[in-house]
């Protein structure tokens, strides 16, 4: 046993973002507690937002830190491997706090008293959650790993019971809880084998440990991987072990709603990319045998279910959170198909092709949430019903919106359409073509899902005439989210380009 | 003169302008907005005419060409054997040359006659305008376009309006129209793209030194595909490029996914049931575009991707092609026979005309190829001339259905006249456009598959029947009271009817005006066939 590392104070400049954070979040919770009651809680709002940006400064600086020494990628890691701050983990820093951000901006104003009678609460347990997800992206130790998803599983139960007053919402909670615990236990349980054989957590010592693991117990790194990829398909909604998220998704209050949909799902994706890509590299390096080829095509399967289950069940889904809940395990499904590739082909690095859908995904979904959240409190419902006649009552908000459902349908020239473009090129590319055949079929099913909503504003007429009312901040981010789908559209160029040049297989995936 | 214009992005992108500007008038005008939308048709045909003027077929379109590289997306960098770097390159790539001119004039003349038959829209008409021009942005696109993901996005460009269009101005059963359209060109465009990936990803990849390139323009795909050196012809057990082998199996997946993408558009039988719905569902002015040039977006896709990449396989699926056609033909023909309902005479005729294109380009010849794409023009002059008069003819009767129409040739002689003209254009009366294409079509096939041409040649029969049976009976017999004093065309109607019959008799009395620009098109193809096929 090598003796523990502690943190010096040099190592806690580099954690500025996290600390940022902890920070901000017990000085608004005691905020909270001390400020008269009739003081409206946007105020709190605003200074989470404030507290998420600052955060978002700090990364933003240590990106660029780390250009400056050497030219090429460095990684930092801390406390014996067992935190890295590397280019990986502040790319998905960046996108976890920039969703959550836009979720808090479009929340200002119009979320209401009675809709979430613990406001304060609502704006300021983000900021754990969000921390929670930063550290799944950025450790390299199986516990570290773990505590950040506990942290943000345990914050997001209580942010989907923030509607205290509604059942629907307790109840959302409660599954939330059993089924997050229950795939909690299967990651941890996963973990364990890992440990027993090769005796340590950190991530680095387990692939340098892997060659003499696979020799003496093959089968039981064989049952550690099966049940980690259980935990985190159930954690990741991945279908057939998705049915909590329909349930979840439409108890929560919608920015919740949007907060599981992009930022607890994107950790969740950061946290296997970091255990997984390991060992996927690992499979295609060395091995030939059985164990590669399952590993492979349990992700693949995965995948393929999870996008033909997600889209056949949005087919005939009129709850509209129901709805994007089910498209968002087909998007699941999408988001882990560069996993699921063999990478002995060309074409090796599948990160760009990840973290490039994952960012238009998340524009597009929280722009499509934060629209469903006006339309639903103008309609009084949350079915798909309620756009009929948007058109006429709100002729922008609904050409915004359609911009929005045809980059979720994957239409050009959007950042949908680039995303899977991407990821359909590298799986023609590995010849993988009955995934990519179905990735196709599934894309052309949902143009009927998303096209439904797009039906609904222009060839139905409402029952409501009024205008809609809008929030400047639900505007500005809505409009945000759009401009930001067709920039991803129309120039993915220096994003990519971007992403490939602080990218580096060995510095960020531990590949050696 | 056209030197140094960008001619063919100002034909493309002349619609988009229109259409943003038209976004920024108010929506109550309807005048301004329809003086617009005219002005931003007639814009794009006349730089084709411009175009049309200085084309030398023997020079081809090299003069015109615009190539830019769009975009370059690194891959990886690790785990590359001795090369630096990976690219995806796609281009901004546009030329034209003998096989498409013929259908972007034809895209300008219809389209500037659509604009003007869009009297008949009543409602939003600002956000119909913005739409329909969005449209022929992207079928401009469509065949100006030579790089694979360009064409693949105007292409799919052309999809969302036409949703639109069809949702919320068309007949009855629009909803539905409408879906099965997305539908339908959905799966099209699916199959189109696989096959397009699968393409870049063997066809489209050169390597230099240290650079590996995957490029989806399509010069490179064409030289790559004729090159012995390239990585896609190399076998496995040189230099190791099995991964870029482009083998057999794959060739022939890859054609047989681009038959499906373009057979659904154009439609081959029996993926034409989208077809009918939008043809009798559409607004007129819509059909108009949908059947005189969008049908047409599939057979360019035909010859340009399925023959000029592919010829081997199609040389070995020619017998099936001529069969479809046949059965495109005859189907069509038998059912427009007996139908009741003038839009759906008119949708199942023109998938007996589209029969006759396929019956072209399963010949393979020189002849036959001119053939094709010349009842393509000719079936879309047609077909956009008898929908402008069934918008018309609606308007005042608020019916198409033949039993309840008769006798209008006294209260409108001038629109039954025109309707007469269209038919007997549509039944292939020589001395007018339909002659000449069906001609050319079944001489080109003659050659090689004689009974099959002869069987097919049986449509033209058929052609006659269900062409004089409803055009008598809307025209000639018992006028109903209720139709005896309906106006006549107006002048907004009227021009665009005698511009599309003027055109349907050039076509007819001077063919060479558009066979002198296809001459050298096919140069390319046939010299292929018959290194490659043997003849």
């Amino acid at each position: 046993m090598e003796h523990l590392q502690t943190l010096t104070w040099t190592d806690a400049w580099y954690l500025a973002p996290e600390v940022t954070l902890s920070i901000a979040t017990i000085v608004l919770a005691l905020l909270d507690l001390v400020l008269p009651r009739r003081i409206n809680r946007d105020i709190i709002g605003w200074l989470t937002l404030a507290g998420l940006l600052a955060s978002a400064v700090f990364v933003v600086w240590l990106m660029f830190d780390f250009k400056d020494l050497e030219g090429a990628a460095q990684v930092h890691t801390l406390v014996g491997g067992s935190y890295r701050i590397d280019d990986f983990g502040n790319l998905l820093k960046l996108v976890f706090i920039g969703a959550s951000a836009f979720i808090v901006f479009s929340s200002l104003g119009t979320v209401r008293d009675e809709e979430i009678p613990i406001k304060g609460e609502f704006y300021y347990l983000l900021l754990p959650a969000v921390l929670g997800a930063m550290v799944m992206s950025s450790s390299g130790d199986l516990i570290t790993l773990f505590v950040g998803l506990e942290l943000l599983s345990i914050t997001s139960y209580i942010l989907v019971a923030a509607r205290k007053n509604a059942s629907q919402s307790s109840e959302a909670a409660f599954k939330y809880v059993v089924t997050g615990g229950v795939a909690s236990a299967f990651i941890l349980y996963g973990m364990s084998f890992l440990y027993g054989v090769i005796g340590s957590t950190n991530l680095a010592d387990i692939m340098s440990g892997m060659q003499g693991a696979m020799e003496s117990s093959e089968a039981l790194i064989y049952v550690s991987l099966f049940l980690m990829t259980a935990g985190f398909a159930a954690k990741l909604a991945l279908a057939p072990f998705h049915v909590w998220a329909s349930d979840v998704y439409q108890g929560a209050p919608t920015p919740v709603t949007a907060f599981l949909a992009v930022v607890a799902k994107g950790a969740a994706f950061a946290m296997l990319y970091r255990i997984f890509f390991m060992f996927m590299t690992y499979f295609t390096l060395n091995t030939d045998g059985v164990m590669k080829h399952d590993v492979f095509l349990a992700l693949a399967v995965l995948s393929a279910a999870a996008m033909i289950v997600g889209t056949a069940g949005a087919l005939r889904q009129r709850n509209v959170k129901r709805l994007l809940a089910l498209s968002g395990v087909a998007n699941a499904g999408i988001l882990l198909i560069p996993l699921a590739l063999d990478l002995t082909r060309l074409h090796s690095s599948v990160f760009s092709e990840f973290i490039y859908y994952l960012i238009a995904y998340a524009v597009m979904n929280i722009g499509a949430f934060s629209v469903l959240t006006i339309v639903a409190r103008s309609a009084g419902n949350e079915t798909i019903s309620g756009f009929a006649g948007l058109y006429h009552r709100a002729p922008w908000t609904a050409a915004g919106m359609t911009i929005l459902l045809c980059s979720l349908a994957g239409l050009p020239v959007t950042g949908g359409f680039f995303g899977k473009l991407f990821i359909l090129f590298a799986t023609v590319q590995t010849k993988t073509y009955w995934l990519a055949a179905i990735l196709l079929v599934t894309t052309v099913v949902s143009y009927a899902v998303y096209f439904s909503f797009i039906r609904q504003m222009y060839l139905r007429s409402g029952e409501v005439d009024s205008g809609l009312r809008l929030s400047w901040p639900a505007a500005v981010s809505i409009w945000l989210c759009v401009a930001g789908t067709l920039v991803l559209g129309f120039l993915p160029k220096p994003i990519l380009e971007w992403i490939d040049k602080l990218f580096e297989l060995p510095f960020d995936m531990l590949v050696s | 003169m056209l030197d140094n214009v960008p001619i063919l992005s100002l034909i493309t992108f002349a619609p988009l302008v229109g259409s943003l500007i038209v976004l920024l008038l108010p929506g109550q005008r309807s005048q301004w907005l329809r003086i617009t939308a005219i002005a931003f048709t007639v814009i794009p045909l006349a730089l084709t005419l411009w175009l049309f003027a200085a084309y030398e077929p023997s020079v081809g379109g090299a003069a015109y060409t615009e190539h830019e590289t769009w975009l370059t997306i690194p891959l990886n960098k690790e785990l590359l054997q001795g090369f630096e770097s990976s690219q995806l390159r796609f281009d901004y790539h546009l030329t034209v040359d003998g096989i498409s001119m013929p259908l972007v004039i034809l895209t300008g003349i219809v389209s500037t006659m659509a604009a003007l038959a869009t009297v008949h829209i009543r409602k939003r008409w600002k956000t119909f305008y913005v739409l329909f021009l969005l449209l022929l942005t992207g079928i401009y696109g469509v065949f100006l376009s030579r790089d694979l993901v360009l064409f693949f996005i105007f292409f799919e460009v052309t999809l969302i309006p036409m949703f639109f269009l069809i949702g919320i101005w068309g007949y009855y059963g629009r909803e539905k129209a409408a879906t099965r359209f997305l539908v339908y060109n959905g799966l099209g465009s699916a199959a189109m793209l696989l096959s397009f990936l699968l393409l870049i990803a063997t066809l489209g990849l050169s390597a230099t030194d240290s650079q590996v390139i995957f490029s989806g323009n399509y010069d490179v795909l064409l030289a790559n595909l004729t090159d012995p050196q390239a990585m896609a012809n190399l076998t496995a057990d040189q230099a190791g490029a099995a991964e870029f082998l482009l083998n057999d199996n794959m060739r022939w997946g890859a054609f047989v996914l681009l038959m499906i993408a373009f057979g659904i558009k154009v439609p081959i039988f029996p993926f034409h049931t989208w077809m009918l719905r939008v043809h009798t569902e559409a607004p007129p002015s819509i059909v108009m575009i949908h059947s005189g040039i969008l049908l047409k977006m599939g057979v360019y896709g035909l010859i340009r991707f399925g023959a000029f990449l592919f010829p081997e396989q199609l040389h070995d699926w020619s017998t099936i092609i001529a069969i479809l056609g046949v059965i495109n033909i005859l189907y069509g023909a038998i059912i427009a026979c007996v139908q009741r309902e003038f839009k759906l005479v008119l949708a199942y005729s023109s998938i007996s005309h589209m029969g006759i294109v396929l019956l072209g380009i399963a010949s393979l010849e020189e002849v036959g190829l001119q053939g094709a794409i010349y009842q393509s023009v000719s079936h879309g002059l047609i077909s956009a001339l008898l929908f402008l008069i069934v918008g018309s003819l609606y308007e005042r009767t608020q019916t198409t259905q033949l039993d309840e129409l008769g006798g209008l040739a006294k209260s409108m002689p001038f629109m039954s006249g025109i309707l007469l003209v269209g038919g007997l254009a549509s039944l292939g009366l020589p001395g007018l456009s339909g002659f000449v294409g069906e001609f050319l079509s079944f001489l080109g096939l003659f050659g090689s598959m004689k009974w099959i041409t002869a069987i097919g040649v049986l449509g033209v029969l058929f052609a006659a029947i269900y062409v004089l049976r409803s055009i008598l009976s809307i025209t000639y017999g018992r006028t109903p009271e209720a139709f005896e004093n309906m106006k006549d065309a107006r002048f907004i109607e009227a021009l665009p009817m005698i511009a599309l019959a003027a055109l349907i008799v050039l076509l007819g009395v001077y063919p060479s005006i558009l066979t002198d620009l296809m001459q050298n098109g096919f140069n390319g193809l046939l010299e292929q066939l018959h290194t490659r096929v043997g003849g």
